[in-house]
């Protein structure tokens, strides 16, 4: 193990948040609140220390293993630190809660703790939203994109933190491929920013919005999340979550010159847009009677299931109040998630895609015992190491969905509350059912649950393997 | 530079490590998916999986927009239709190894006909390195700086040689020859020496000099090189063949043994003596006259055989120059040791023609180096550059400049003359440097320099 990478790497990471924090700093400037002095404090004690800690080193050589502990590493370093100004400044007065909400930020997750969101700071709140947009597209693929090139090993730790089963490079350079990446990300958040100004919304509550869309995160500054907000609003934001949830390969596409068409053939986005219209026609007919209208029924399932499948977790609506056909192909998306490769969570679409054609294709064995069969995503045959990471991925994802579901139900509250708070967290949504829905929050459970649920959703961000390679014993054996 | 390499085997992946070391956007085509995610997660490139040959391929690498295609995979035919495909689709300079002694015959023809830049022989070349080096039989290994005006030789002082102890500033005025030792290797270290630097013997040192000067240096240091007229060869390839040709045509005396009776037929087309025996043997080695030949090369398919041909002959005849090919570059460290004479890898040697090939391309592009050679075990860069008009170093002496540490400026070839630089020497527009460095990645004069 190559501790002193790994030392460096949090260095880093420590370094990039300190900066990411002048952006609170600036807004306190604007608003003129004292909590922006703790932001700027703990800015630049974590820049100190990550100086320190990123001093020159003589071995940066390193390898999958140490690739895995980096990542997850550095996503709890990162909350635990980006959980301090909020404790220090009194907005969240309990450690445990801070660190619960910004491990849901960086997470994009989006579940609050906060009982009332409207008595925070605007210092803390664009602090809040603006996790959810540094955790959305992945803090190491920002650190990839403008950190010099110093060669080999680095696409483990692209790999350890994008979403999907497979994740390969847009262009030959990692470097290029993650400023790629980055640079389609700004420009949709910026557009959507400009749409929502547009549209009447304050700018404050724009940015915090867009923030929030971007990496599909979830943390409203209202009380209501949007319910207060205007039509046009509703819907500009619905469209931008369901584009912040396709496969970014698509927009590369789109960018290029003469690959456009491809942008409209990759089979996950076209799957994505199916489910997305064929939820919101359920649902708009099964909420149409507690709804004051069609076009507001279409409003809200068209938001909500936008809202769902992405793993945002905005809501303009108290769904809870909902028919149960509504709740339940809500929860269904909630495991359903997103494209891979783009900021949403969940289990995505291509490991679903893949896992049904395996299903298919193993009854066709049954019919035709010799027959062969070669299951195709895009017209290109599947890898059996794909198949079976599917398989795999599932298996562990499900173990740690109980063993979680086990502990938090020591709490007591019901099933429904219990088995929507951890799919919420899991798959990076935020509001649940029952007691988590969007009306309500995380806050009544014990720090235990809240642990649980921390560990869960950074599991669910980081797609299981960084986490569970980090509290792997053998991981951290001398030798071997 | 825009590169797409096609073919991961060794000589791909040396091309591969070495290039996006030096920073160029590189894509590489296999179409098997284990040594793709291999090559992915250790050098920073785009894997695309296929036949290399087929368009559509190698669009999804980007033929379109790339620079250079580099065909390397085991199959001559895909390499040449690979390159051919290349150069319709995407107009990109193309590089084609090809190995078949048949098609090897006619390789002008095909090189105009499929627009190839460069089409490589891995055997043919090695053939050639081997043959050099039998011409000079004190040196290890020598690489050719200038247009050949200026040559960097290896050597190992031999047991109770005069340069024992001798500390390289007495060199100079001792042996009365110009040179510069530029570097040395004495077990697992490497050094650029100092004036101060004392050598001992079985070091291994490297010298710049023109060919002159060298042969000058080996005599008075009391090496005089006896000329090789009888050669054995163990093993019986295609580079054995190449090699019997030209030595041959050296007047050198060959003897190649070989198991294989096919390849015995085929070495016999060949002006040589053909035995088809087993040369384990050491009976067979004696009776066919290992203790008279004046050298020795192990050149069968197998690493380890050809380690054990080679100490077999130096056990039976500590006389003759030795020399083993390996495949496996990894080896070098432990093979080092066991004083084998000169080692042979051809697949490195493929890849740093390449190589060297890409940097004069990128020449054309910007950067100023004409030639690159690694020596020692990959550990020293020897680097030949240009000074060009706008070089920040021209007209400077070069006590002056803030040279890093490290970098040894060993030789400049200035129109005909070769000048063995010390402090108060200039640079000019149009020299030709030499320079010694452990560093990787210099492109250019400005690149020595710590600023």
């Amino acid at each position: 193990m190559n501790y002193t990478a790994i030392r460096r790497t949090l260095g880093t990471i420590l370094k990039f948040e300190a900066i990411f924090m002048l952006l609170p700093c600036v807004t306190a400037l604007i608003y003129g609140e004292i909590e922006g002095a703790w932001y700027l404090l703990v800015a630049a004690g974590s820049f100190l220390v990550g100086q320190l800690m990123s001093m020159k080193s003589i071995d940066t050589h390193f390898f999958s293993k140490e690739g895995f502990i980096m990542v997850g590493l550095s996503w709890i370093v990162m909350s635990l630190v980006g959980a301090l100004p909020f404790t220090l400044c009194g907005d969240i007065p309990n450690y445990i809660d801070a660190f619960f909400e910004t491990v849901s930020g960086f997470t994009t997750t989006g579940a609050s703790i906060l009982v009332d969101v409207e008595a925070l700071s605007h210092t803390s709140l664009i602090w809040r939203s603006f996790t959810h947009w540094v955790g959305g597209m992945g803090v190491f693929v920002l650190i990839l994109s403008v950190l010099p090139n110093s060669g080999g090993y680095k696409m483990h730790l692209m790999r350890a933190e994008s979403p999907g089963p497979t994740v390969g490079k847009l262009v030959p350079r990692l470097k290029d491929t993650a400023r790629i990446l980055y640079m389609l990300y700004i420009a949709l958040t910026v557009m959507q920013a400009i749409l929502l100004i547009i549209a009447k919304m304050p700018l404050f509550d724009a940015l915090c919005t867009a923030f929030g869309t971007a990496g599909t995160g979830g943390f409203g500054i209202k009380g209501d999340s949007f319910a207060g907000y205007s039509v046009p609003i509703q819907v500009i934001t619905a469209v931008f979550m369901i584009l912040f949830g396709v496969n970014f390969n698509a927009y590369f596409f789109l960018t290029s010159k003469d690959n456009k068409k491809l942008a409209f053939k990759i089979e996950e986005v076209r799957v994505y847009f199916g489910i997305i219209v064929v939820a919101v026609i359920v649902i708009t007919l099964n909420i149409l009677k507690v709804c004051s209208g069609f076009g507001d029924a279409l409003n809200k399932a068209f938001f909500q299931v936008g809202s769902i499948i992405t793993t945002t977790g905005f809501a303009t609506d108290d769904f809870n109040l909902w028919p149960e056909l509504s709740k339940t192909i809500l929860v269904v998306l909630m495991f359903c998630g997103a494209c891979a490769g783009s900021t949403g969570g969940g289990i995505k679409v291509s490991r679903i895609m893949i896992m049904l054609k395996t299903a298919r294709a193993e009854i066709q064995k049954y019919i035709h015992p010799r027959s062969v069969n070669r299951i195709k995503m895009d017209g290109k045959p599947v890898e059996d190491e794909t198949k079976r990471g599917v398989s795999v991925y599932l298996l562990a994802y499900a173990a740690i969905f109980i063993a979680s579901l086990l502990v938090i139900s020591i709490d007591n509250f019901d099933f429904t509350t219990n088995f929507t708070a951890v799919a919420a967290t899991i798959n990076n949504i935020g509001p649940g059912l029952g007691v988590v829905g969007p009306a309500g929050n995380y806050a009544s459970f014990s720090w235990l649950s809240k642990l649980v649920l921390i560990v869960d959703m950074l599991a669910g961000r980081l797609e299981l393997y960084p986490i569970l390679v980090l509290f792997s014993p053998s991981v951290w054996r001398r030798k071997g | 530079m825009k590169i797409i390499v096609a073919g991961c085997g060794k000589v791909g992946k040396t091309i591969v490590e070495q290039l996006s070391a030096e920073g160029h956007e590189i894509a590489i085509i296999d179409h098997n998916l284990d040594v793709l995610n291999d090559m992915a997660n250790m050098y920073d490139v785009m894997g695309v999986a296929g036949n290399a040959a087929s368009l559509s391929v190698q669009k999804e690498a980007g033929v379109e927009t790339a620079d250079l295609l580099i065909a390397v995979t085991d199959s001559d035919e895909i390499n040449m239709l690979c390159c051919l495909v290349a150069k319709k689709a995407g107009n990109c300079k193309t590089i084609a190894r090809v190995r078949n002694p048949i098609y090897h015959s006619e390789i002008g023809f095909i090189k105009e006909e499929l627009g190839l830049s460069m089409a490589i022989n891995p055997e043919q070349a090695a053939a050639r390195e081997i043959s050099r080096i039998l011409r000079s039989p004190n040196a290890i290994n020598i690489e050719s700086f200038a247009r050949g005006r200026i040559e960097l030789t290896e050597f190992i002082i031999p047991e109770g040689n005069m340069l024992d102890g001798m500390s390289v500033i007495d060199v100079k005025k001792k042996v009365q020859s110009d040179l510069l030792i530029c570097a040395v290797e004495r077990g697992n270290d490497v050094f650029i020496p100092n004036g101060s630097f004392k050598l001992k013997s079985n070091d291994i040192v490297n010298f710049v000099a023109s060919p002159q000067d060298g042969r000058n240096f080996f005599k008075a240091i009391g090496l005089e090189s006896q000329k090789i007229e009888n050669v054995m060869i163990i093993g019986g390839g295609t580079i054995s063949y190449y090699l019997t040709r030209i030595l041959r045509m050296l007047g050198m005396k060959v003897k190649v043994i070989e198991k294989n009776k096919e390849r015995c037929e085929k070495m016999a087309e060949l002006d040589a003596t053909v035995i088809c025996g087993d040369a384990t043997n050491q009976e067979l080695l004696i009776e066919e006259g290992v203790k008279n030949v004046d050298a020795f090369v192990s050149l069968t398919g197998f690493d380890e055989a050809n380690i054990f041909f080679s100490l077999t002959a130096r056990e039976l005849n500590g006389n003759a120059k030795l020399v083993t090919k390996s495949n496996h570059v990894s080896l070098v460290s432990m093979i080092g040791k066991l004083n084998l004479g000169t080692m042979i890898y051809p697949k490195y040697m493929t890849a740093e023609s390449i190589i060297r090939y890409v940097r004069a391309m990128q020449n054309g592009m910007g950067s100023n180096v004409e030639t690159l050679y690694k020596i020692i075990k990959n550990k020293v860069e020897a680097l030949e550059i240009i000074i060009k008009e706008d070089a920040p170093v021209k007209d400077t002496k070069i006590v002056d400049l803030p040279i890093k540490d490290g970098i040894l400026i060993a030789a400049i070839s200035r129109r005909n003359e070769i000048i063995y630089p010390n402090g108060q020497t200039e640079f000019k527009v149009g020299d030709r440097v030499v320079v010694i460095t452990k560093e990787s990645g210099i492109t250019d004069i400005k690149d020595i320099l710590d600023i």
